[in-house]
């Protein structure tokens, strides 16, 4: 699926609920569905800062593409991260990079997100794009 | 005068607004307080009408300024119970009279000096102390706590020498409610000659001290805590102290007599008042006092004790749902956490339902190390809260677990 059916298959998925209690409680869902990283990745340097709750974020390259796997403490921002992972993991170096991020405000993630989380989505979205700003660095060598 | 909450209430006309659709519980108290309608009305009639440098008067607004701002440090000085109204330094706030204390005792300690700290300090009275040991060479020691949150006296005792020169704690924990034992620890410290510094930024809502009677050395604290404005608050100290420290700023006000050869400092509290002050602000500190002297400090204290047992007693009967800060002795806060949830993603869930509570580590890191826990979720209530308002919480926080879990 290209990047952007994901994004349009999201915006979708998220207008089916009108409250946002039940938008969370969808969110929570895609949280727990993720899959953990390996405990041995949970280190100091793969944590993601500007977020509450832990963020830990590791990228690894399959057959030219970008592979992202994570995890956090916190199970609202866990479904956060299944979101973005469903974006942007398992896509080519330079689609990462040049993907338009709009579908996080037409979900309306960020405006109901309280500060502090939405400056941990921001965060989060800079680091996927920077593993695969390295990845391409790589790939040019 | 009987305790008629509703009435109270009306007070705030913030305590109107809604919140994501719902009529806004407002229980993050220890954080900031609302502000009643005659501390807005008095910041607007000062700005409307009398809005004018201070301490310069030679025009008819200047004096009018002047008076109402040295009106409100005498009403300061009554209410904490100062001998002297010149005791009363005005600051911007609880952080920046103790960054003018510990900046003042640079010059006081020594290498081998030590300066003790309670375990359940606010970030605010540990990062100036810790600076002020790396200036001088003095070393730092903590007072430990329990699991129920409350100091270890015996090791105070251990701890305290003819080589402590300070003691810094806090009146009441800011992420646990508990209130400190501070008359016994004052007396213990003056046995050895040491200072006491008490941050009341989390007590004066509840407890009016008298700091003659507790012959604190000095005592701080923020106006936003007690229904008045921010970016104000107060130093207390001793006369004598006041007069040992050097000033912490330079600037207008605090001179007597200025050269390029050399200055002379005002005398107190200028010394310690560089440049224009909160005005507005400092006016108003003293309308918040008034306010909530007309309500009663015993009133306020008996009505949130019995807010504080109900919600305690109510939210218990939640299953897996732990409190922090279990002391017989503390104010309106709780603190809690339910069990494998994060603190954030129950804040989360609460907010939408209206509820302002705060989550995190409330700049008290090592509280939270102590008991590993990343934060906790802090409900913290103030007079102006309703029973009604801790069912919603309760009911709130049931509905996060159901989410969460
Ligand atoms: C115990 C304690 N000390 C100090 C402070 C800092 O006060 P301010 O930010 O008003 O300077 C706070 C505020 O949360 C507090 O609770």
């Amino acid at each position: 699926m290209t990047i952007t059916t994901i994004q349009e298959e999201l915006i979708d998925e998220f207008s089916l609920f009108d409250d946002w209690m039940d938008k969370y409680e969808h969110l929570i869902e895609l949280g727990k569905s993720l899959p953990l990283i390996d405990a041995s990745l949970k280190t100091e340097e793969k944590l993601i800062k500007g977020c509450q709750s832990k963020v830990w974020l590791h990228a690894e390259m399959t057959d030219g593409k970008v592979v992202f796997t994570a995890d956090s403490d916190a199970i609202i921002t866990k479904g956060i991260i299944a979101v973005l992972i469903r974006v942007f993991s398992n896509q080519l170096p330079e689609t990462i990079i040049n993907a338009d991020t709009s579908f996080i405000d037409e979900i309306g993630l960020k405006e109901h997100l309280s500060p502090t989380r939405a400056n941990g989505l921001v965060s989060m979205i800079k680091q996927m794009k920077l593993y695969a700003v390295a990845f391409q660095a790589q790939q040019k060598k | 005068m009987s305790f008629d909450v509703q009435k109270i209430r009306e007070d705030f006309p913030i305590l109107k607004r809604k919140v994501n659709g719902h009529p806004l519980v407002y229980l993050d108290n220890a954080a900031t307080s609302q502000k009643p309608q005659a501390v807005i009305d008095c910041m607007v009639d000062y700005y409307s009408n009398y809005n004018a440098n201070i301490h310069r008067w030679v025009h008819t607004l200047s004096q009018e300024a002047t008076d109402a701002y040295e009106v409100a440090r005498k009403k300061i000085q009554n209410h904490f119970g100062i001998i002297h109204p010149e005791e009363v330094i005005f600051t911007s706030g609880t952080t920046h009279a103790i960054n003018l204390v510990a900046n003042g005792f640079s010059s006081i300690l020594k290498k081998g000096d030590e300066v003790l700290v309670s375990a359940m300090e606010h970030h605010s009275n540990i990062v100036p102390w810790q600076m002020l040991c790396e200036r001088t060479d003095a070393t730092l020691k903590v007072i430990p706590m329990n699991e129920t949150g409350e100091l270890v006296m015996e090791d105070f005792e251990k701890l305290l020498s003819e080589n402590t020169k300070l003691v810094f704690l806090n009146h009441v924990s800011n992420a646990l409610g508990t209130i400190n034992p501070i008359e016994e620890i004052i007396n213990k410290a003056h046995k050895v000659g040491a200072a006491v510094l008490i941050d009341g930024a989390q007590s004066c809502a509840h407890i009016k001290p008298n700091l003659k009677a507790l012959d604190v050395d000095f005592y701080v604290t923020s106006a936003h805590k007690m229904c008045g404005p921010t970016g104000v608050g107060i130093l207390y100290g001793k006369k004598e102290w006041l007069e040992k420290l050097p000033p912490y700023q330079g600037g207008g006000e605090m001179i007597k007599e200025v050269t390029f050869e050399k200055t002379t400092y005002a005398g107190l509290p200028h010394k310690f008042e560089a440049g224009t002050p909160n005005i507005a602000g400092g006016i108003a500190f003293g309308v918040a006092i008034d306010y909530l002297n007309e309500i009663g400090f015993q009133e306020i204290a008996t009505y949130e004790d019995g807010l504080l047992s109900y919600a305690t007693s109510e939210l218990l009967k939640i299953e897996g749902l732990k409190i922090y800060g279990t002391s017989k002795n503390k104010t309106s806060v709780i603190s809690f956490n339910l069990d494998g949830i994060h603190p954030y993603d129950v804040g989360t869930i609460v907010d939408k339902l209206g509820i302002a509570v705060r989550t995190g580590h409330h700049c008290a890191q090592p509280i939270m190390d102590y008991y590993k826990i990343p934060g906790t979720v802090r409900a913290s209530f103030s007079f102006y809260n309703t029973k009604e308002e801790v069912d919603k919480l309760v009911e709130a926080v049931k509905r996060a677990k159901m989410m969460l879990s």
